[in-house]
This record gives C-alpha cells, sequence and structure tokens, in this order.
C-alpha cells in the first residue's frame, strides 16, 4: 500500500517535470512551422539550425572557449586560494576571505550581473576602451568570479581533511614549496580540484543571467543566443538547438555515472 | 624552510583575495554609488527614495509602485517555494528510502532537468500552457493559462524543485539507519519517526533547499517574461527593465534594496541551522 503510493507518486513527479522535456524533443522534428501541432517527422530545423546562418555554430565555439577558459583560471586561482585560506594564521581575515568569497554564490544572479556590469562600464570610461572589444573578457572575468566559491566550496574542505603532513614531510625531506605542493599535497587534492572544474564548467555553460547583463553583442553564447530567439515567435529551430543541448547534457550525465559506477564497483572489490 | 613555506603559504591566497577585492568587493560598491547618485553623478537620495517610498514618481508613469512590486515577488518567491517544499520533501524522502541502485537513477532524471537551460525549461512550459498551445490543442479547449499568477508560481516550482529534493535528499541518505530502528525499537509510530528523528536531522537540508528556490524565485525575471505574459512586474523584471532602458541609477538602487532584503533573510536562516546543528550535538 506505501509502497505503491511512493511509486506512485515518483510517477507523477517526474512526469510532470519530463512532460515539458519531451515535448519539447517531439516538436523539435515537426516537419512544419508550429510548435503545437505536429504534421509530419522531419528534421528540416535541424538543418535549418545549421544551415542558414553560422550563429548557432559561433554561439557554442564561444560557450565552449568560455567554460574552458574560466574553469581552468578559476580552478587555478581557487586550488591556490584553498591552500592560502587553510594556512592563514589570522581567523578574522580567514573569515573575511571566505565571506566575500561566498557573496556571488549568495546574492541573486541578477545582483552580480548588475554589479559587475557597472564594474566594467566605469572600467572601460576610465580606461577608454570600447566595451565590445572587451566583451569576452568582461565574460571571463565575470564567469571566474562567480565560479570561484564553488571551486573553493570542494577543494578546501579536501585541504583541511589533508593536513599539513604530507607538504611538512615533503619539505623536511628537502623538497622545495612549490614541489611539496605539486608533488606530495595535489595528487591528494585532486578529486576535490576536478570536481570543482567540473562545477566551474558547467555554471559557466548554464549560465543565463549574469552574461546576459554584462556580455556585449560581439561574444554570444548559447544561453544568450536562446534568450534572443524567444524574444521573437520562437521558431522549431530552437527546439532544435535544445534538443541538442539536452542530449549532449543526458550522455555527459550517463558517462559520468557510469564511470563512477565503474569506480565504485573497483573499490568494492579491492575491499 | 619554513621561513620560505611561510612565503608561499601567504602568496597563495593572494590571487584570489586581489581578485575578490577587485571584481566582488569593488563592484557592490559601484552598485552603492550608482544608488546614491543621479544621472549626472550628483549625490542624491532619489533612486532609493523611490524604491522605499510608498507614493513614488511610478505612480505618474503607470507603473505599479515598487513596493508592490516588491510585495508580490515575494509573495510569488514564498508560495513557488512552500509548494517545492511540500513536493519536494516527501519526493527526496522516497528517493532516499528506495534501494541503492533505483536511487542514482532517480538522482540522474533529477539533474537532466536542473543542467538543462532554465530557458528551456520555461520556454518549453510556455509552449504548452499557451493560448494556441499544445495543451489546448490537444484538448480542444481554450484555457487561459499564460498571464495568471499561477503560471509563474508552476514555473518557478518546475524550474527549481531539484534545487529543494538534492539537499534534502543528500541530507536525508547520510542519516544513520541505527537512528531509524533505534526511534521505532523505542516505541516510535512510523509517523513520529519521520516527525521526531528525520524532520529534525534533515533540517540543513530544508534550509539549503529553500534558500536555493527562494533565492532564484525572488529574483527571476525570464520566468514572469514568458509566463506572466507581461501582465504583471517583478523585481527582477524592474531590474531588467531598467538595464535595458540604460537607467542604471534606479536599476542599482532596486538591486541594493534586493541585496540588504536577501542577505538578511539568509542570516536569519544560517542562524536558524547553527542551531538546530548545535541541538542536534546535545541530543
Amino acid at each position: 500500500m506505501k509502497k505503491a503510493f511512493s511509486r506512485i507518486y515518483l510517477f507523477l513527479i517526474f512526469g510532470i517535470l519530463y512532460i515539458p522535456i519531451v515535448t519539447l524533443i517531439f516538436f523539435s522534428f515537426n516537419s512544419s512551422n508550429s510548435t503545437a501541432v505536429f504534421t509530419g517527422f522531419s528534421f528540416y530545423w535541424y538543418r535549418e539550425l545549421f544551415g542558414s546562418s553560422s550563429d548557432a555554430f559561433d554561439a557554442l565555439k564561444n560557450t565552449l572557449i568560455l567554460a574552458i577558459s574560466s574553469a581552468v583560471l578559476s580552478t587555478v586561482i581557487g586550488t591556490a586560494a584553498s591552500e592560502g585560506i587553510y594556512r592563514m594564521k589570522s581567523k578574522l581575515f580567514k573569515k573575511t576571505v571566505t565571506s566575500v568569497t561566498n557573496i556571488p554564490m549568495m546574492n541573486p544572479d541578477i545582483v552580480t550581473g548588475m554589479s559587475m556590469m557597472l564594474f566594467f562600464v566605469a572600467l572601460v570610461g576610465v580606461l577608454r576602451l570600447d566595451y565590445d572589444a572587451f566583451g569576452f573578457w568582461a565574460m571571463l572575468i565575470a564567469h571566474t568570479t562567480f565560479s570561484l566559491p564553488y571551486v573553493i566550496l570542494s577543494v578546501l574542505p579536501r585541504v583541511e581533511e589533508l593536513g599539513k603532513k604530507y607538504s611538512e614531510a615533503a619539505l623536511d625531506l628537502g623538497a622545495t614549496p612549490l614541489q611539496a605542493f605539486f608533488l606530495a599535497d595535489l595528487p591528494n587534492l585532486l578529486p576535490g580540484v576536478i570536481t570543482g572544474f567540473i562545477m566551474a564548467f558547467t555554471l559557466s555553460l548554464d549560465d543565463f543571467v549574469i552574461s546576459y547583463f554584462v556580455g556585449s553583442s560581439s561574444f554570444q553564447t548559447l544561453p544568450l543566443l536562446i534568450y534572443s530567439m524567444t524574444k521573437k515567435k520562437v521558431k522549431p529551430d530552437m527546439y532544435a538547438l535544445s534538443t541538442l543541448i539536452i542530449i549532449t547534457i543526458f550522455l555527459i550525465l550517463l558517462l559520468t555515472n557510469v564511470r563512477n559506477g565503474r569506480l565504485a564497483r573497483k573499490k568494492g572489490e579491492k575491499k | 624552510m619554513k621561513k620560505k613555506q611561510s612565503l608561499m603559504q601567504s602568496i597563495a591566497a593572494a590571487p584570489h583575495v586581489f581578485w575578490a577585492i577587485l571584481f566582488i568587493v569593488l563592484p557592490l560598491i559601484i552598485v552603492v554609488y550608482y544608488a546614491f547618485t543621479d544621472a549626472d553623478g550628483a549625490f542624491s537620495f532619489e533612486n532609493i527614495l523611490a524604491v522605499t517610498e510608498e507614493e513614488g514618481e511610478r505612480v505618474l508613469s503607470g507603473l505599479p509602485e515598487y513596493g508592490q512590486i516588491f510585495l508580490l515577488s515575494c509573495e510569488l518567491a514564498v508560495i513557488a517555494t512552500v509548494i517545492c517544499l511540500l513536493v519536494g520533501y516527501p519526493l527526496a524522502y522516497m528517493i532516499a528510502k528506495a534501494d541503492p541502485k533505483k536511487q542514482k537513477i532517480f538522482i540522474m532524471l533529477l539533474m537532466l532537468p536542473m543542467w538543462t537551460n532554465l530557458l528551456i525549461r520555461t520556454y518549453s512550459i510556455m509552449a504548452i500552457l499557451d493560448d494556441g498551445g499544445f495543451l489546448n490543442t490537444l484538448l480542444g479547449t481554450e484555457m487561459h493559462i499564460i498571464g495568471t499568477k499561477g503560471a509563474v508560481i508552476f514555473g518557478m516550482v518546475y524550474d527549481f524543485l531539484p534545487y529543494m529534493v538534492l539537499p534534502i535528499y543528500t541530507c536525508i541518505s547520510k542519516i544513520d539507519k541505527h537512528m531509524w530502528e533505534a526511534a521505532s525499537d523505542l516505541g516510535c509510530s512510523p509517523i513520529r519517526v519521520i516527525s521526531r528523528v528525520i524532520l529534525p536531522l534533515s533540517m540543513p537540508g530544508v534550509v539549503s533547499g529553500v534558500t536555493m528556490v527562494l533565492v532564484p524565485s525572488i529574483s527571476t525575471f525570464y520566468i514572469s517574461q514568458k509566463l506572466g505574459g507581461g501582465s504583471f512586474e517583478l523585481i527582477g523584471d524592474t531590474i531588467e527593465r531598467q538595464f535595458v532602458s540604460n537607467n542604471l541609477n534606479a536599476g542599482a538602487a532596486i538591486s541594493l534594496v534586493m541585496m540588504i532584503l536577501i542577505l538578511i533573510s539568509l542570516a536569519i536562516m544560517n542562524r536558524f541551522t547553527d542551531n538546530e546543528n548545535e541541538g542536534g550535538l546535545v541530543v
């Protein structure tokens, strides 16, 4: 009885969660222009998406460049910061730094976007730059900034868990501080660093609000392209684009799950 | 050697501290500066007053007053958060009780919509609920759903439900199984096990779920644009409108007020979990 209820409940909620996504995928294969009446199966909108203009390709390229570069930058700065924050002597300073770092995570995206946009407008004014030419750099700075707290959140606990024993042993054995970090500490921190990198990467891929405020027309990402597509009367080419994105996410999720499952099983065998 | 390392340590956090001052603190100072100046850069309280004043000049332009917009945004966001909690808590509980293999599948099913861009999810709901949309075509009806408060609340619940379920699920699945057994061995009915043991222990998950739903709901502008059909305006829309019309001072003022309100409510909620944790430790 209880089991049946929980089964129905799960089915119902997941059903509601997936109906819009499934409908969207369904209508991306529509042969006509409608997103409400299905007239026949075709790949027309997929061809249209990549055939008529290079917007989608450019946006995809920009999104990937931005996601990779901001994830690398925030992972490097964030990992170093975690080491530094852990070893800070002053508690007050430590607390101040972590609280300030967390501001972009606590604040609504729209406030972060607004504040960064005002900052860049002021900066561009002072340096006499062209905002459009500055477009990529503004986006890179913004994405790195909102990813940093997530990187630190996944690396700092690992650093605290590891303690100073490895690096101190390495230093006593004659390693330079850099060697101590790269050879003794980093291999142990790697799982946290990788999680932080993946988080930063996906946050950047997914971000619309902050990019919308900070971005300029010269550097368009996929979420910005989708936004501009939904401003007009939507044709199923936006559905086709969304379907491709959803399928990609699904495959990534599936792969990471299979990989994690395998790792877990290997660990189990070792035990 | 020790000296060398302490030098390294102080340098390690330096790029981040520099980055945080330049790109987190400074932009916020600029928001405050914009909020308290007019378009010519002269000091003025006008922007902030327009936000707080009941009878602002907004009335003249026929737009709803800021105060009312704030109230409406809070109302919709709070309703959406409560629905998310009521729907999400049982869901998280049921997933946590399922067998481990199924749990993984459920969590993946939950992550897929979460990772799909909010614009796509929101637009797909709109296409279904629209006047000439899929639902009306399918049923042959002429229901008018888009443009109602209900549609906006549904959109918020749909978009942010996974953010409520995941932290609660993580919290419940970490609860020691012996706790459940101990409670029922000591004579708790299943309902009392949930209300006296599971619920208090999963409080940190509830609080983080509530913040993760409340903050984006209160500040959204895309959901209200698409599902509200332009019939009402939320704080997010107001900020976005000021941004589009290049009225940066007013936009900064509203952002500042919203930020302060949210930081205060987060501080209150964090205090709440801290106490809960201490209580948990004592028990």
